[in-house]
């Protein structure tokens, strides 16, 4: 489904990956691995289409992502480090506005459902600037609940500043994204974090340039 | 389409109204500028009368451009304008609510406010009209060429500051027009031709610049 040809991508004088290649498959779980600035960031934003490559190309069902736009970014849910959250909306409002623009119009109930399933039917009221860092990142989550049709995740270090219980809902939630036909690519620093057996790997410290930086 | 342009708008004016300070700051910014020149220039009501559209314009223009910098600030910072980027909706259309949801914001309140401005410089009530018609039909020009300005500057040190020697310059011509439409009017002739003019650059800005701030967002990223 999603196949990715010779990418390179530099930052200022420094290449940061060159002659990345690989293809996910329905039902693909990929990790993207990778030390501190190897970037797997940038990756992921050249995946869905944030950034621009300097060499090579994203393809999806065959078409180069850059030609699809909308048509592909339909299909892509994108979580960064930010979490899009508007501090002065709670955390209902940010969710219906987030589902909204990513083209998936949902109703109250689904989006009540979908915070309570990461524990934050308590604070739902609340604007987003009064809950915790945790919180936060679960507010944010919570649109992976929402977004099943979606059949691509790219996930940017999902797991940070989550509790033990957030963690484990949230690798529920992927591996039944997966086992229903999804992808998912994702990265992340903690070692346990999803059954190794099904994830394929990708290391960026494998294809970096060799020079130090 | 339209119900995400709806519920854009619609957030962006909860946003606003939770955030009123920054409207009112903008608003009472107008209104000192605006007051100060009387206040220079001293109480000769003739020399008043005749400066007074072309000041009354001149301060709108300042606090229309200091709510600028707000237009995409908040959502780049806190990652949203990343998911409008890559959103199912295409982002010039998404523009266009953000950029009129700005407009109801931060230049509505101007339109409103203007022709009790105009009182302090003697303006008669039919040049006092045309204003406050002159400011709607001028300003959301306003709005959609500074937030191409906007987007270029968003992310940089210092944007503000380049963000308004981008922009004023190429307010000129809405404020010649603007300025020109209530002098005709308070010296008794027609001002239908400038308020056309106006509400003609309003219509050009608004199908070619959605698509200028589109494309400067997305080089902001790359």
């Amino acid at each position: 489904m999603l196949e990715v040809s010779n990418l390179a991508c530099t930052r200022g004088e420094r290449t940061l990956f060159r002659g990345v290649s690989f293809a996910l498959e329905a039902r693909g779980l990929l990790h993207v691995a990778g030390t501190n600035g190897s970037g797997k960031t940038s990756l992921l934003r050249i995946l869905c289409g944030l950034g621009a490559a300097d060499a090579g190309e994203v393809r999806w069902r065959g078409e180069p992502t850059r030609a699809l736009r909308e048509a592909y970014w339909r299909e892509v849910v994108y979580l960064g480090h930010a979490n899009a959250l508007k501090d002065d909306l709670s955390a209902t409002e940010n969710l219906r506005i987030a589902c909204t623009l990513a083209g998936r119009p949902t109703t109250a109930g689904a989006v009540r459902n979908a915070l309570d399933s990461f524990g934050l039917a308590a604070c739902a009221h609340l604007p987003v600037r009064a809950l915790s860092q945790g919180q936060k990142r679960r507010s944010a989550l919570a649109r992976l609940a929402l977004s099943g049709q979606a059949p691509m995740w790219i996930l940017d270090e999902p797991f940070s500043a989550l509790d033990v219980a957030a963690v484990s809902h949230l690798e529920t939630l992927i591996l039944a994204h997966v086992t229903g036909g999804g992808n998912v690519i994702f990265t992340t620093h903690q070692t346990a974090a999803i059954d190794a057996s099904i994830t394929q790997r990708f290391d960026l410290d494998a294809v970096a340039e060799k020079d130090p930086c | 389409m339209l119900s995400v342009m709806r519920n854009v708008i619609a957030r962006d004016l909860t946003l606003a109204w939770r955030r009123r300070a920054d409207v009112f700051v903008s608003v009472l910014f107008f209104v000192i500028v605006a007051s100060l020149f009387p206040l220079g220039i001293g109480p000769e009501p003739k020399l008043l009368r005749v400066i007074g559209p072309g000041v009354v314009w001149v301060a709108a223009l300042l606090a229309s451009m200091l709510a600028l910098s707000r237009l995409f600030a908040d959502d780049y910072a806190d990652g949203t304008l990343e998911q409008m980027l890559i959103g199912a909706t295409p982002l010039s259309m998404i523009v266009i609510a953000k950029v009129f949801a700005h407009w109801i914001a931060a230049n509505l309140p101007l339109v409103l406010i203007a022709p009790l401005l105009g009182l302090q410089f003697g303006l008669p009530a039919d040049a006092l009209a045309v204003l406050a018609l002159a400011l709607a039909l001028g300003t959301p020009s306003l709005s959609l060429i500074g937030a191409i300005g906007a987007a270029l500057t968003l992310g940089l040190r210092g944007g503000g500051v380049l963000l308004a020697l981008l922009v004023l310059p190429l307010y000129a011509p809405v404020l010649i027009l603007g300025s020109l439409a209530v002098e005709a009017t308070a010296t008794g002739m027609t001002a239908q031709p400038y308020l056309l003019l106006l509400a003609a650059m309003s219509l050009a800005a608004l199908s070619l610049a959605p698509w200028a701030i589109a494309a400067a967002l997305r080089i902001s990223y790359e």
